[in-house]
């Protein structure tokens, strides 16, 4: 009995995480249906920013409980300067191409990105355990878990929650959900559409270096990680149905849970697992689990 | 049969690098002989973008192409190349005829993602098979050619001609298939499936064809790389494998089959020299010849050979 406790504590861990990795990936193809490769980038960044940021905090003496803020303020930073520029830069110029199309420019980003953080942090691990040391542990059903692991499920509720909330009470959230479901009419309506696209694409992008910088106080940030974090977050919208908030969410709760009931009972399939679920719901429901019905256009 | 131009310079290519080989210093011919395995991997992606497909996953049947004949050779003892690469093709071939039935139905990125999923489903196994020696892979060597002993100091000869010779058939029986009643139809199902079905023609039988055909070619573009190189790991199957063979097509482009294999070719010799001078650039001028390319060169290098020509 105490397993599937461990089971289902470990996976609501680890499905907060994949959420907030995910969240801004299905954010940004539902408004703008582009699948952004890029967003691995975005985290590998976040992190490596959070490395940079709150290291030098902890280096000048200051209060360490400070070096939260500062993951935050990285996170912030890195969406701030690299949304912007990767939209207005490059992004826009591609509106109107293939779906597939845009896969292979935000890939290039992907290339791009993965040199330029080697560049700017070379290739040795990097680390900011302070935070994550900081909290110590929290005792939970006899077993010891690091409460920076509740940090993480705190923000990934409070990230989907807000969303949810914007985009369902807000007047940027009406406008955002007439973008989703006609473009060409809300442009005709008066809304500026490349400014939501922009909005939108920084968001996304800021929430992207957010999961980095906030997994970076419980891994060593090294290259390589990007590409290992994409394909998580593809597994996790494509389960849920491309550009549904909630399909993000039920996708990270399934993912969590599969890979979680899979390192307790059946440690060989873990990173196995995963996949397999990707590629049984896309057979069963190919466009996801949320996924809304399109007309077939001749 | 040899009428048209395409086909003259497979043949000519044949005949230069099967007499040329032996004289070859040895490191070109290594750089040439794993420019040509990818290439022929890059030829079954050719097949697939111009039914109007990307696979971020072609590295499945690549890492199982490869994986077959290292197989074939750690648990069996079997170490003749012409065995090996038709057990790569075998395996490929296979596997993909029954992925295939699923994957005919999809489109656009659901074809991308179900594609990379199937190829991480068999990294996540062979990271974790420790009997196929988990991250690190193992090693294999060939001693044979379908029963015959090669002579001392031959091997490398061996499978370099293996690969020009493997290189020439693919090419040339992809450039007959796509000159062919049924592979013209590749290109009109990207332009518009559903007039094809109104023709007549059967949409999800074509793209199921062509998918086993990508699928074969990269198996036996695995095995070639495997008996070359001597070694396969499990990084065949990660998806930045597979993206670079999408990288290669791009870049080559989709309008002859030799486009495949000028554009690998390029591709393998500007990495072998990046990597030693500018270790750390290397991904940035490949993320910007890609941009630069999908933007001002649509049909990829190739339509520089064509231009003020009609292009086929």
């Amino acid at each position: 009995m105490d397993q599937y406790l461990f089971i289902i504590v470990d996976g609501v861990i680890y499905s907060s995480w994949l959420f907030i990795i995910a969240v801004g990936l299905t954010l940004i193809y539902g408004v703008m249906k582009i699948l952004n490769v890029a967003h691995g980038s975005l985290y590998a960044l976040g992190a490596y920013a959070a490395t940079s940021l709150g290291g030098y905090w902890i280096a000048q003496g200051q209060p360490p409980m400070g070096s939260y803020a500062m993951l935050i303020l990285a996170a912030i930073l890195v969406g701030l300067i690299a949304g912007p520029v990767i939209e207005r830069g490059l992004l826009r110029f591609m509106y109107g191409k293939e779906e597939v199309v845009l896969v292979l420019v935000t890939y290039a980003v992907f290339l791009i990105l993965e040199d330029l953080s080697k560049l700017v942090w070379g290739v040795d691990p990097l680390s900011i355990p302070e935070p994550y040391s900081l909290l110590g542990n929290l005792e939970f059903g006899g077993l010891i878990y690091p409460t920076y692991s509740l940090v993480v499920v705190l923000a990934s509720i409070v990230v989907g929650v807000a969303l949810a909330l914007v985009l369902s009470r807000t007047r940027q959230g009406k406008i955002l959900q007439a973008v989703i479901h006609d473009r060409e009419m809300s442009a005709a309506m008066g809304i500026n559409v490349s400014r939501v696209y922009l909005v939108t694409f920084t968001v996304g992008a800021i929430l992207g270096a957010l999961g980095g910088a906030l997994t970076a106080p419980t891994i060593s940030v090294q290259p390589g990680i990007a590409a290992d974090v994409i394909v998580l977050a593809f597994a996790v919208v494509v389960i849920g149905g491309l550009g549904s908030l909630g399909g993000a969410a039920l996708g990270a709760v399934i993912v969590g849970m599969v890979r979680a009931w899979a390192v307790h009972k059946w440690p060989e399939v873990e990173l196995f697992s995963v996949y397999a679920v990707m590629a049984a719901v896309l057979i069963m429901r190919p466009k996801g689990l949320f996924a809304i019905p399109e007309a077939r256009k001749i | 049969m040899f009428k048209d131009r395409t086909s003259q310079i497979l043949l000519a290519a044949l005949v230069i690098l099967l007499v040329a080989g032996p004289f070859a210093p040895r490191w070109a011919m290594f750089l040439l002989n794993v420019s040509l395995s990818w290439g022929v991997v890059v030829l079954g992606m050719m097949l697939l973008m111009r039914t109007g497909l990307v696979s971020f996953g072609q590295g499945l049947y690549y890492c199982l192409g490869a994986y077959a004949a290292g197989v074939l050779h750690s648990k069996y003892a079997v170490s003749d190349i012409a065995i090996m690469l038709l057990a790569s093709i075998a395996t490929a071939g296979l596997v993909a005829a029954v992925l295939g039935l699923l994957l005919a139905k999809y489109r656009d990125i659901f074809f991308a993602m179900l594609s990379l999923a199937f190829s991480m489903i068999l990294f996540g196994l062979l990271v974790r098979s420790s009997e196929l020696g988990s991250t690190d892979g193992f090693g294999l060597s060939v001693s044979t050619f379908a029963g015959m002993a090669l002579p001392e100091g031959w091997d490398r000869y061996a499978v370099f001609a293996s690969a020009v010779v493997a290189t020439f058939v693919s090419a040339w029986a992809i450039h007959r298939y796509l000159n062919s009643h049924l592979g013209r139809l590749a290109g009109a199902i990207r332009d518009n499936e559903l007039r094809v079905e109104y023709m007549g023609a059967s949409v999800r039988r074509v793209i199921h064809l062509n998918y086993v055909i990508s699928a074969v070619l990269a198996g036996l573009g695995g095995g070639l790389v495997a008996i070359t190189i001597g070694h396969v790991d499990p990084e065949m199957a990660f998806w930045t494998t597979s993206g670079e063979f999408v990288f290669i097509a791009i870049l080559s482009g989709t309008g002859n089959v030799l486009a495949p294999f000028l554009g690998a070719t390029i591709f393998e010799t500007v990495r072998s020299y990046a990597y030693e001078i500018l270790p750390n650039w290397w991904q940035i001028v490949l993320g910007v010849t890609m941009l630069l390319v999908i933007m001002f060169l649509p049909g990829g290098l190739w339509s520089i050979f064509v231009r003020g020509r009609k292009a086929t």
